[in-house]
């Protein structure tokens, strides 16, 4: 059985009637291998390996009572200055980490030490994304102590980081009124993988077109169960609601529900 | 473009299950809802598979269709992107399928 059933000698078909096939330059293969040609359905998820060390990396994180979330957004949404203001603000609570990954610098790293957090940084060089080995990786050297929460900002792209598992308990969607109210429906994939979403820059609406009725309908109509606050990472305003929802994702033996 | 990434993962499933044979033909499933686009992962193959035993293989990318179901109705929805509406108005859809990302079977010469 040279080829799957069904198909009939393909384009360099070599029947074996006459076992006059060639193998090329030196087929690593002996005679009378029973599924000479075959075909082999493997069946095999592209994402396994990633989403196999992010499910490992989940329980090693449940194991020490550590929240660990996912911030994804568009490169300048305020995600870093979110963090910053959140070490400063929610920090004495609770200890901090931050994991930060970016393409290039420690700018990021430096910015949220400054804030009184300890940070490790990522470069992904060309990548766009992280992956769960690299986030595994940075934990091991992060050590987050138990009942810690670590804030994992990932690189600044809206598309790449929402396929990523990284083990972390939900994501989290930051986006900024300057971006425009029609990204939910350019960007549906980051939309439906977050749990929370912080509408950011809310100091900036008297100046941009924004419509935050709208945004909230295109971002419901991808996402339903979207859990959205509006807020000024710059400012403060409206981040009491996320520390309350920090805090109850933190407290222990609470179920992941948002 | 993650597709890079994702197609080198491929490259390396193909090599896990070749049992070391030269590799003629790889049928990947993309679904529509995947995020993955088939083109650029048609455009990573190649150079990802160069000095491997996929080098050379003939990449077949087999696009399934998005399907959902209404949450409040139960009806069945067809998806051509990551989002929709059913007839009766609810957005709450949960997918069926669609966003597989799956290497399916090799021919291995």
């Amino acid at each position: 059985m040279c080829k799957t059933a069904g198909d009939a000698a393909g384009g360099d078909g070599h029947a074996h009637n006459g076992h006059q096939h060639h193998h090329g330059k030196g087929a690593a293969h002996g005679h009378g291998h029973p599924e000479h040609g075959a075909t082999v359905r493997i069946e095999r998820d592209v994402m396994d390996r990633n989403d196999r060390l992010a499910e490992y990396t989940r329980g090693w994180l449940d194991g020490r009572g550590v929240l660990a979330l996912n911030l994804v957004s568009s490169p300048g949404s305020g995600k870093t200055t979110l963090l910053e203001r959140t070490v400063r603000e929610f920090g004495p609570d609770r200890p901090l980490c931050v994991i930060e990954g970016d393409q290039e610098t420690d700018f990021d790293t430096r910015r949220i030490r400054a804030a009184g957090a300890r940070a490790v940084q990522i470069n992904t060089g060309v990548g766009c994304h992280l992956d769960a080995a690299m986030v595994r990786r940075a934990l091991a050297d992060l050590d987050p102590p138990a009942g810690s929460v670590v804030f994992i900002e990932n690189v600044g792209n809206l598309v790449c980081p929402a396929l990523f598992d990284l083990g972390e308990r939900a994501k989290v969607v930051i986006c900024s009124v300057a971006e425009g109210d029609d990204k939910p429906l350019k960007y549906p994939h980051m939309f439906r993988a977050g749990r929370v979403l912080l509408l950011n820059k809310m100091d900036l609406l008297p100046y941009v077109p924004f419509q935050v009725e709208r945004f909230l309908e295109n971002a419901r109509q991808v996402n339903p169960g979207l859990k959205v606050f509006p807020v000024s990472a710059l400012h403060g305003d409206g981040l009491a609601d996320w520390y309350d929802w920090l805090q109850q994702q933190a407290a222990p033996a609470q179920p992941a529900a948002a | 473009m993650h597709e890079l990434g994702i197609t080198q993962e491929v490259v390396a499933l193909v090599g896990e299950h070749c049992q070391g044979r030269q590799v003629r033909r790889v049928v990947l499933e993309i679904g529509k809802l995947s995020a993955v686009l088939p083109d650029a992962v048609r455009f990573c193959f190649d150079l990802c598979a160069e000095g491997t035993p996929a080098a050379g293989a003939e990449l077949e990318i087999v696009v399934t269709p998005g399907r959902g179901r209404c949450r409040a109705c139960r009806r069945e929805v067809e998806l051509d992107r990551p989002f929709g509406r059913c007839e009766c108005g609810s957005t709450d859809l949960e997918w069926l399928a669609g966003d597989e990302l799956r290497v399916r079977e090799l021919e291995l010469a």
